[in-house]
């Protein structure tokens, strides 16, 4: 009998075990650890897992939570943000994380010698940023400062009330300096990357896995459940989605088109409304797009509810405004599936049932979902419009140089995934000469509308932004948004506590353990 | 002998020399580059990327500094992969991607023969039959479907394989679906090759001949037959080994194998220029080292070659 209950204890303590170890299909191998090389979504779930800037992103509504900060607060007019850092915060290695680790940090982060992707985000808030990584200016132009050896402060560009949540972007992380120093490019293999996250770099295997475990100098190390995440670098969704159903893995994000049907039908299938917009880029220099009444007409034409029920299936929202409504902020109204309207404009642009109307091309990137909606928005142009278009398939790195460098094209498939909770990442782009302004749009009343709103804060910017995206859409109908993107993940919450659908789809590990 | 193989040997140079530069060339005429994102690179991080990478000097200049540089073996930082030097990712993945591939190439090679000499010996019997439908199947199925079909049968269904990742994660249960499933097609057509040759020897004055002075037939069969019919698989190994190697990029990416295919298909994505080329080097070699090694073996087992 107490072999018996022995060997039940025994079973149960490794039932226990097991279920303290996490294991994600995280899609490409990572291209850097390194904090301030990070740029894609693969990266950030590992970054996450090794590095917490000054704040982290709540799991529910990914507004900003205390990390390295433990308080923050802005000048009355949101234009200086002072964080409090939470005393003896350490480095894996035992080093303390000050306020002047900080300043560091960020100046690595810009200092346009190391050539960071992504580093024209803080320097496009931080004051005297772009300065520096314009190369026009030293460090000491960048407006941070070490108050003490526990307060940071930054003066921002303008009013940015939204900050605090930003800082919590891998654009803004805090590095170990001193092993930096120490190792050169090589602080980020496995035997010598310190970091300061609730998980510490345990083995790399590039192409293979990467496996974190626990970090017990963590400051909040006593509220961390996960003993061990192994990262499964695949970039074959087939097989992601394969070794999710076969119990190999905890969570994976992509479904295959062909499988969205089986997919659907599972409890763990998590479709949740994401904070991103797919679109159709006009490129509005050429006849006929530089019209407005061909680009609305061409917008009108199309059933977007059918897209996303037949098509994508997947849960997507079809979109007629192109920013993702948020709280505070409702996107603009556009044009809904009108076809009558939609030849009447057409005839008045000349056009009449789409006779001498020029054959133009969709660009897009090779995909299967790309190419089932150009082909769907192919037949609704010919069915309501009368009009022929061709379709253009490219290799991305020959589609991304069409469209943003050489510009040459008529209409080109987009995807915008906003980097933060807020508006302006959105409507930035489409500043006249924005790098990613690819359909060359250009209205001055939508630039000052811009501008304005970078000098203003609380509900007067969002009015500003609001009215900017009217005349985006609703006016000009410079882009023709079909769907808003939602988050597709498989992960069992009956299981796994603390992890939820969110619009940034960041899922801070801290907080993921298993269910009681 | 010596003289010829160190000739054969020698010519490897101006083949690798002429790869090298058409590759080099070539695939800096595709467009974009390896910094072009969808969310665009402000200039100034762009000319400091260009710089530290050498993009900024004349494409000449880069390209003898890249030769230069090759000569040390050295193949560079990978323009994607921003903590790790290409040659780090060739030195992970090689040995992966060559032990995948030899262990195939043994499968397909000791199968093959093996159900072809069962079923020249037992012509227009089930066994035969069996063989041959196999061998059509194994023949007419590619790669990218048939592995997909074995995770699911042994994966997923019969739960007794792992339907990815490698011996670090599973033990050597791991190579058993990836090996499988890349020697098939050339254990198929070796199977068919050593059938039909088989049974030409059988046919053939010296086999009538050993048997008539009474030897058993188990000795002509591993004396005289084998060895004869083994010419035209031998031929082949050439061939097959190429294909194994480059079909390995497919399995790779279906078994999650960490080897240097996957790395290989990516970088072409990525416009990770120093990446392809070393991909492209290792490749060649390999497929030169390949055809030489066959070359030798094939005048090892016929007389009538001569190395001159």
């Amino acid at each position: 009998m107490r072999k018996i209950l022995f060997a039940l204890f025994a079973l149960l303590a490794v039932a226990g075990l097991s279920a303290q170890e996490f294991t994600m299909v995280n899609g490409a191998e990572p291209t850097s650890l390194d904090p301030h090389a990070v740029e894609g979504v693969p990266e950030h779930r590992i970054y996450t897992a090794l590095f917490e800037g000054l704040t982290i992103n709540d799991p529910r509504t990914n507004r900003a939570l205390p990390a390295v900060a433990e308080s923050w607060s802005f000048s009355k007019d949101y234009k200086t943000c002072t964080f409090k850092l939470r005393r003896g915060t350490t480095w894996s290695d035992g080093v303390e994380i000050t306020a002047d680790t900080v300043v560091q940090s960020w100046l690595r982060k810009m200092d346009p010698k190391n050539a960071f992707q992504y580093a024209d985000l803080p320097a496009m808030y931080i004051a005297g940023a772009q300065e520096y990584l314009d190369g026009k200016a030293g460090p000491e132009s960048v407006k941070i400062r070490a108050v003490d050896k526990y307060t940071f402060e930054v003066q921002l560009v303008g009013p940015i009330p939204f900050f605090a949540d930003m800082v919590s972007h891998y654009a803004f992380a805090i590095v170990p300096l001193h092993a930096i120093e120490k190792y050169g490019t090589d602080w980020v293999k496995p035997d010598k990357m310190v970091s300061n996250g609730p998980f510490v770099l345990s083995e790399w295997k590039p192409q293979e896995k990467i496996v974190v475990v626990k970090n017990n100098k963590y400051w909040d190390a006593k509220n961390v459940v996960l003993k061990k995440i192994t990262f499964i670098a695949n970039d074959d969704i087939n097989v992601g989605y394969n070794l999710y159903k076969s119990g190999a893995a905890d969570w994976t994000e992509a479904v295959p088109l062909e499988l969205m049907d089986e997919a659907k039908l599972r409890k763990d299938f998590h479709v949740a409304p994401q904070y991103g917009t797919y679109y159709y880029i006009f490129n509005v220099t050429r006849k006929p797009l530089d019209d407005a009444r061909v680009r609305k007409a061409l917008a009108m034409s199309i059933n977007k509810n059918d897209i996303v029920n037949k098509v994508t299936r997947g849960g997507q929202i079809a979109a007629n405004g192109f920013v993702p409504p948020s709280t505070g902020y409702t996107p603009a109204k556009g044009y809904g599936y009108d076809p009558a309207t939609a030849r009447k404009l057409l005839a008045e642009a000349g056009y009449p049932d789409g006779k001498g109307f020029p054959t133009l091309s969709i660009l897009y990137n090779t995909s299967s979902s790309h190419k089932s909606i150009a082909e769907f928005i192919q037949a609704q142009w010919k069915e309501n419009l009368g009009i022929s278009v061709n379709l253009l398939n490219q290799e991305w790195g020959t589609y991304l140089d069409t469209r943003s460098q050489s510009h040459n094209f008529d209409i080109a498939r987009a995807g915008w995934i906003g980097d933060y909770l807020d508006p302006s990442t959105f409507l930035d782009m489409f500043v006249t000469g924005g790098t990613q302004n690819d359909g060359l749009y250009s209205n001055k009343t939508y630039d000052e509308l811009l501008q304005k709103s970078r000098e203003t804060s609380g509900n007067e910017r969002y009015q500003l932004l609001m009215e900017a995206e009217k005349v985006l859409i609703d006016q000009d109908m410079a882009i023709l948004p079909l769907y808003y993107y939602v988050t597709q993940n498989l992960i069992d919450t009956d299981k796994w506590d603390g992890w939820y659908p969110n619009p940034l789809n960041v899922h801070p590990w801290k907080f993921i353990r298993p269910k009681k | 002998m010596a003289r010829y193989f160190i000739r054969r040997a020698l010519s490897v140079i101006p083949t690798l020399f002429i790869v090298i530069t058409l590759s080099f060339f070539l695939i800096r005429l595709a467009p974009g580059g390896p910094f072009a994102r969808e969310r665009d690179v402000p200039e100034a991080i762009l000319q400091n990327l260009l710089k530290r990478y050498h993009m900024d000097e004349p494409l000449f200049k880069q390209y003898l500094r890249y030769m230069g540089d090759i000569l040390r073996w050295d193949f560079g930082p990978s323009y994607r992969y921003r903590d790790l030097t290409v040659n780090e990712i060739i030195d992970h993945g090689l040995p992966v991607s060559m032990s995948l591939g030899v262990i195939s190439l043994a499968l397909a090679v000791v199968g093959g023969i093996a159900v072809g000499i069962i079923s020249a010996l037992n012509q227009n019997k089930w066994q035969d039959y069996v063989a041959v439908s196999v061998a059509v199947i194994g023949i007419s199925v590619p790669l990218f479907v048939m592995g997909p079909v074995l995770q699911l049968v042994f994966g997923m269904r019969l739960k007794i394989l792992p339907i990815g990742q490698w011996v670090s994660t599973h033990g050597l249960k791991a190579i058993i679906l990836p090996a499988v499933t890349l020697a098939f097609p050339y254990f198929a057509y070796i199977a068919r090759l050593s059938r039909a040759s088989i049974l030409e020897v059988l046919r053939s004055d010296y086999i009538r001949t050993a048997r008539a002075k009474g030897l058993k037939e188990s000795a002509v069969v591993w004396k005289h037959v084998l060895k004869g019919a083994l010419l035209p698989v031998v031929t082949y190994l050439g061939p097959a080994f190429s294909g194994i190697v480059v079909g390995s990029i497919v399995i790779e990416s279906v078994f999650l194998v960490p080897g240097i295919g996957r790395p290989f298909v990516q970088s072409a994505l990525n416009r990770d220029y120093t990446l392809i080329m070393a991909e492209v080097v290792v490749y060649s070699l390999i497929l030169i080292i390949a055809n030489l090694v066959v070359d030798i073996i094939y005048g090892l087992l016929d007389p009538r070659i001569s190395y001159k």
